[in-house]
């Protein structure tokens, strides 16, 4: 019977999974959106498939978070974190502090004493890991501007866990209620009673452990485990490790997050990081996403129907606070154009370790029952919230901001002459750069990433950076003493997007494009823009060549072999646009796309004649023919 | 009315003076059809189906281009050895081509002089252009008098104007059945019916 609850929750959790993220990733949306709200859904305030209950799967499913950590500490590079620490403890500490002294103010004003109103201030100062770790890797943002600051002040946040476990039955005894001496601290973290110097001496020696560990040992370990040639084994090792590193640091009072990020950071280096970071990432996505759908599914809407107007007015005003100091501070260190907003709307929520802590409180007769309640479901709700504020920030908010801040940066830039327009200048568009800087052509680039300016002024190009798909930047580029513009940045709809605009006011000028794929290509077609190339066609052609040759093939008859298929391809690439044209509805499904395309051209290749090109240079041919006429000659003779 | 399939082939147009000049004057002009080899096939990957298709659409064939190493560039080469195939164009079943009438334009850096036993190069063009004749024969066409432009490095351009209108003659007239087939056949070089 047990396991068969077990097996029906899981089903539960793993169907909301399933019907509903891909749903909302169709609508646009994050996958983290889609979690909550599958949480919502069966949750008890709508279907009731999961209980209230739903918290024990979130403690567990918090090891997500964990996980989560160990994988970007892969991606972190010691020198890395190093460079940041001023962001951590400057950002983050300060953040943590005004964001604190603010709400404990605020709750005075609300009555609560003062020990009461810094447990809230404390507790509601963090911001979700989960939430804006998985978004900004979802987003690919991890590596701007806001998405650095984010984390920086996340694992500051992280961090700053400990002391407030720490604090918090000390908040307790000033209500006088009960004695700092039985306060579960000591349970909670089995060193507590420990002196203070013992148990910095243990945190230093597990720490320098998981260091010596991951840089001298490790390495051996991997390579001995993954020449078994064992796959489970190696994903065996891999769990083992990050679950030993978690014990580890909850033995000693750390956050396991924490532990298992520092363990990330030490393997960034070594040789099976990727290994590791494939093991761990169908792990860490699965229990995230519980994690999600538990918090969704503990949103108490019985309380909210009660109290709807204080619930709702605490929560705009939690995020209200929130953001103005991260706004403040992050203007404060330098962020700007847009990523300022950007910065703040992602950490303007409230974070997990707040269920953890408020519990905590809890059990400390530090908050009653009813604060307790409504602290809950702010926090919930906040998590729930925080896409949608992202959201808002992506469609609303920074079209109207990057409009603005266009204009200002390229008034100042004379206008090019070039003849030859790049736009995206990324591996594609380097390349061609470099052949047509070759032949001597002034080329102009426009991209969106200001990354290696210099070098390339050095060498001539004219750069201009910002976002192509403004009009401004193409006609401030020079566009009207244009040639040709070369379409060569990666971005799909943004590329069709610049070849409409450039169609539709500068129709005399030529346009080459990059196709991500056939489709991409079809859609260029369609816009008259014949110059398309496909992104990856051409290089895996040649390494079949080079395949063919070491099949045996001499080096000239694997080059004609290649042409003719790269001839052919052109043919069937025709043949499926004119198909395409007549029924592009049954083309654009887009989860059948690649099979579909793959089908597609799999048959009109088998329909199509290739043609024998080299039919003449076989000698076979002819002889055969020879024969045939000699047999002709003796059978007459044999008449006669 | 005849139909012309001048096969040109020319690795540099751009800096070609007169066989750009005379290819220009003729393209789109009627009954004529320009096939540029280099332009059509940069990477040598000639289409053989529609040469082949080209081929059997005219009655005259014209293989134009200067004169590289007392032979045609290479492309003219690759077309011979893929595009008249056995049995397209010679063997048992290969009567595609039979009855049609190719001639060589040439063009040399040297003059008329050069090209004899006693001069620099000791053969005639039409010595040198025998594999041409016999590939044309073996394919059951007829090859008629090649027709040579001499010494091109030294030619002005009253020269150039002068031998386009002889070029245009020889197009048209060859597409206008301007000649007898015994009259033809008597010549040495086209140069001589033209003059």
């Amino acid at each position: 019977m047990h396991y068969q609850d077990f097996f029906f929750q899981a089903f539960i959790f793993l169907a909301a999974a399933v019907v509903t993220v891909p749903v909302i990733k169709k609508l646009g949306l994050g996958s983290v959106l889609g979690y909550l709200l599958a949480g919502i859904i069966i949750g008890p305030s709508v279907l009731g498939l999961v209980g209230y209950d739903a918290d024990k799967v979130m403690h567990f499913a918090e090891f997500g978070v964990v996980l989560m950590l160990f994988v970007i500490g892969l991606e972190l590079q010691p020198s890395l974190l190093w460079s940041m620490r001023r962001t951590i403890f400057g950002l983050g500490g300060l953040q943590v502090l005004f964001t604190t002294i603010v709400i404990a103010a605020l709750a005075l004003l609300f009555d609560f004493k003062i020990n009461r109103a810094i447990a809230i201030g404390l507790i509601l100062a963090l911001s979700s890991t989960a939430i804006v770790l998985q978004t900004l890797t979802e987003k690919g943002m991890l590596q701007n501007p806001a998405g650095r600051s984010a984390f920086s002040v996340l694992l500051f946040q992280d961090i700053a866990v400990i002391p407030i476990l720490a604090i918090i039955p000390v908040l307790a005894a000033l209500n006088g209620s009960i004695n700092l001496a039985d306060s579960e601290l000591n349970q909670l973290t089995p060193m507590g009673s420990l002196p203070g110097w013992m148990q910095l001496l243990v945190l230093v020696a597990v720490v320098s452990l998981i260091v010596f560990v991951g840089r001298f040992v490790a390495r051996h370990l991997f390579r001995l485990v993954a020449e078994t040639g064992m796959h489970e084994v190696f994903t065996a090792m891999a769990l083992l490790l990050v679950i030993g590193i978690a014990l580890a640091m909850s033995k000693i009072g750390l956050s396991p997050a924490l532990g298992t990020f520092l363990a990330g950071v030490v393997l960034a280096d070594n040789e099976y990081r990727h290994e590791l970071e494939t093991t761990i990432n169908p792990f860490k996505g699965l229990l995230l996403g519980l994690f999600f759908i538990s918090v969704g599914a503990s949103i108490n809407f019985m309380l909210l129907i009660e109290e709807p107007l204080i619930i709702l007015g605490f929560l705009v005003l939690l995020i209200i606070v929130k953001f103005i100091i991260l706004f403040i501070l992050g203007r404060f260190f330098r962020l700007r154009k847009g990523y300022d907003f950007l910065f703040a709307f992602l950490l303007a929520q409230s974070s997990e370790f707040a269920f953890v802590l408020i519990s905590f409180s809890e059990q400390n007769q530090l908050l009653d029952e009813r604060t307790t309640g409504l602290l809950l479901l702010m926090v919930a709700l906040s998590m729930a919230i925080s896409p949608l504020l992202l959201i808002f920030n992506e469609k609303a908010l920074s079209p109207i901001l990057s409009r603005k801040q266009n204009k200002i940066e390229y008034d100042d830039m004379e206008s090019s002459e070039n003849p030859v327009i790049i736009t995206g200048f990324g591996r594609f568009g380097l390349v061609i750069g470099r052949l047509l800087l070759a032949n001597k052509y002034k080329v102009t680039i426009i991209d969106r990433n200001p990354a290696n300016i210099e070098v390339l002024r050095r060498f001539g190009f004219k750069l201009f950076y910002g976002d192509v798909t403004r009009p401004e930047i193409l006609e401030q580029a020079g566009i009207k003493n244009a040639k040709i513009v070369i379409l060569s940045m990666a971005e799909y709809d943004e590329a069709l997007k610049v070849a409409d605009y450039i169609k539709k006011n500068h129709p005399q000028i030529k346009i080459l494009a990059r196709a991500k794929d056939i489709y991409h290509a079809f859609e260029f077609f369609k816009r008259n823009v014949q110059t398309v190339q496909q992104e990856v066609f051409d290089s895996a052609a040649e390494l079949g060549q080079k395949a063919l040759i070491h099949l045996g093939y001499s080096k000239y008859e694997a080059y004609r072999s290649i042409r003719t298929f790269k001839h052919h391809e052109k043919e069937v690439l025709h043949d499926l646009y004119e198909l395409w044209k007549e029924d592009d509805k049954k083309f654009i499904q887009e989860t059948r796309r690649f099979s579909e395309q793959l089908s597609e051209i799999l048959q009109t290749e088998k329909d199509y004649f290739i043609h024998e090109t080299d039919y003449a240079w076989n000698v076979n041919a002819v002889k055969d023919d020879n024969e045939k006429e000699n047999e002709l000659k003796n059978n007459r003779s044999k008449h006669k | 009315m005849k139909k012309v399939l001048v096969i040109f082939a020319h690795p540099a147009i751009s800096k070609s003076r007169i066989h750009r000049r005379l290819i220009n004057s003729v393209n789109n002009q009627h009954g004529i059809t320009v096939n540029n080899l280099y332009e059509n096939y940069p990477d040598f990957y000639i289409d053989i189906i529609k040469e082949q298709q080209l081929l059997i659409e005219h009655d005259i064939i014209v293989l134009q281009h200067p004169l590289y190493w007392y032979s045609s560039p290479a492309i003219l080469k690759e077309w011979f050895d893929l595009v008249l195939q056995h049995g397209f164009a010679y063997g048992v079943k290969g009567k595609n081509l039979v009855g049609k009438q190719v001639i060589s334009i040439i063009s040399t850096g040297g003059d008329k002089e050069v090209y004899c036993k006693e001069g620099r190069n000791h053969f005639t063009i039409n010595e040198f252009l025998v594999p041409f004749k016999q590939s044309v024969n073996l394919c059951g066409m007829d090859y008629l008098p090649p027709f040579v432009i001499y010494g091109s490095y030294s030619l002005n351009n009253t020269e150039i104007e002068q031998l386009n209108i002889k070029y245009k003659k020889l197009l048209f007239g060859l597409r206008d059945e301007l000649w007898e087939n015994n009259q033809l056949n008597s010549a040495q070089y086209f140069n001589d019916i033209l003059d």
